[in-house]
């Protein structure tokens, strides 16, 4: 008899800090029973550089630049299910707290009024470099997401508690103790 | 003796109890953020909303009778409860890894307990300047979800009245009545009653922040539904 064929797992860090791809690796010895039954498409674990059709799209991170729209569509596009995982890509989270400032403001502050700044220091304008957007926004309010894994990040066993939910076909549901914002 | 029955279950209550105070004598809980039990309900929050013989009431405002047919946690209460809360994280600002009452809060802890996993609506992200004017305690406006108990026990056991509602709708927001608007003109202090009703984290005591590390304070270790009163911690 054969295996039924892997579904296939894309991840990725929008504005995020990877805390929630460590949180993923701290599922520890589960990673090889999870690897039975998956196996990684784009991902900074792989270095695949886009991602092809998937089952399941892992995102941390809310969307603060031109590259993040990009690639948080290239996910919806080739995932069937997408997952926003951590308070960044929940509510924004850390990079958010910018949300209430004005970007010019931001940027002027950052690169030319505050204090310790090399001379001639400027405001960074290679073409390389996404701009940033006027707010950062969590994921679901430029795709549609699927499911949450809350927490900052979420803990091994909370996402491991998810990925087990969606695999076997459940709701997933975080009891107490799994379930953290912070 | 007087009872009801709330989810199937007898509850007996005393003349004048309402539905939430026999409730939590008999030691089940209904979802609240604006009720105290040292305070005059104001029935505001409407996460205590259960049917009373089929017709939605406020449990924190509604006088217990003898033979109601209360029902509370089904699972259409419980997800007007979820949009409830979910409209309340995305009016404020919480960023609860940054939060000092992270893990002591109980609209976090509601929404554990509702199994909220995203705040689903899009964010207003509104501009809330801090207050810390006041030598001994902060006010972070950013999360105040205008339940009116530090109003309540300001005016009604403190004998101060120090803060208060202004505006209207969307623009309701929480005031500090001096003409300066500064809580360090008014005459609060830390033994105020006032200082220690806050559901949420916007009245907070300076230099004590993360004194209990997160993930060892009230609500980690047990969920607000196995019966806490709220601001015990
Ligand atoms: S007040 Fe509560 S919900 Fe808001 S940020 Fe603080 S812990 Fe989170
Ligand atoms: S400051 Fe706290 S107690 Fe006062 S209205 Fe806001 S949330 Fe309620
Ligand atoms: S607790 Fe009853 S309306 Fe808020």
């Amino acid at each position: 008899m054969t295996a039924p064929p892997k579904l296939k797992i894309a991840t990725t860090s929008l504005a995020g800090c990877f805390g929630c791809h460590m949180s993923l690796l701290d599922i520890d010895e589960r990673l090889f029973d999870l690897l039975e039954l998956v196996e990684f498409d784009r991902s900074p674990l792989t270095d695949i550089k886009h991602c092809g059709a998937c089952d399941i799209g892992f995102i941390e991170g809310g969307v603060c630049n031109a590259e993040n729209v990009h690639v948080l569509r290239e996910f919806r596009a080739n995932c069937r299910i997408l997952i926003a995982v951590g308070a960044c890509a929940i509510n924004g989270g850390l990079p958010a707290q910018r949300n209430h400032l004005s970007l010019p403001s931001i940027l002027e502050e950052v690169y030319h009024t505050s204090i310790g700044l090399a001379p001639g220091n400027a405001i960074p304008n290679d073409p390389e470099l996404p701009l940033p957007l006027d707010k950062v926004h969590p994921l679901h309010e430029v795709v549609k997401i699927d499911y949450f894994i809350p927490g900052c990040p979420p803990s091994a066993d909370a996402i491991w508690k998810v990925l087990n939910d969606i695999l076997a076909g459940r709701k997933p549901e975080l009891g107490h103790g799994l379930m953290h914002y912070d | 003796m007087s009872s009801f029955t709330l989810d199937g279950q007898t509850v007996t209550f005393d003349a004048g109890q309402t539905i939430m105070q026999a409730a939590l004598a008999a030691g089940i809980y209904i979802p609240r953020l604006c009720y105290h039990p040292d305070l005059k309900p104001h029935g505001s929050c409407k996460l205590c909303t259960v049917k009373v013989n089929g017709r939605q009431a406020s449990s924190c405002t509604y006088q217990a009778q003898d033979g109601l047919v209360v029902e509370s946690n089904t699972s259409e209460l419980n997800d007007e409860r979820r949009a409830l809360l979910q409209m309340l994280f995305v009016e404020g600002n919480h960023f609860c890894p940054s939060c000092e009452a992270s893990g002591n809060c109980q609209l976090q802890a509601t929404a554990y307990e509702l199994q909220m996993m995203t705040p689903h609506y899009d964010h207003f992200y509104p501009d809330r300047p801090l207050d810390a004017s006041h030598p001994d305690y902060l006010l972070d406006f950013n999360r105040c979800i205008l339940c009116s108990l530090c109003i309540r026990a300001s005016r009604d056991v403190d004998g101060k009245n120090v803060f208060a509602l202004s505006g209207r709708g969307i623009n309701t927001h929480l005031i500090v009545n001096a003409a300066s608007g500064q809580l360090a003109d008014t005459g609060f202090s830390g033994d105020d009653k006032a200082a220690h009703v806050c559901p949420v984290g916007v009245i907070l005591k300076k230099r004590s922040g993360f004194r209990v590390p997160i993930g060892k304070r009230s609500y980690d270790i047990r969920s607000i539904g196995d019966l806490a009163e709220p601001g015990e911690s």
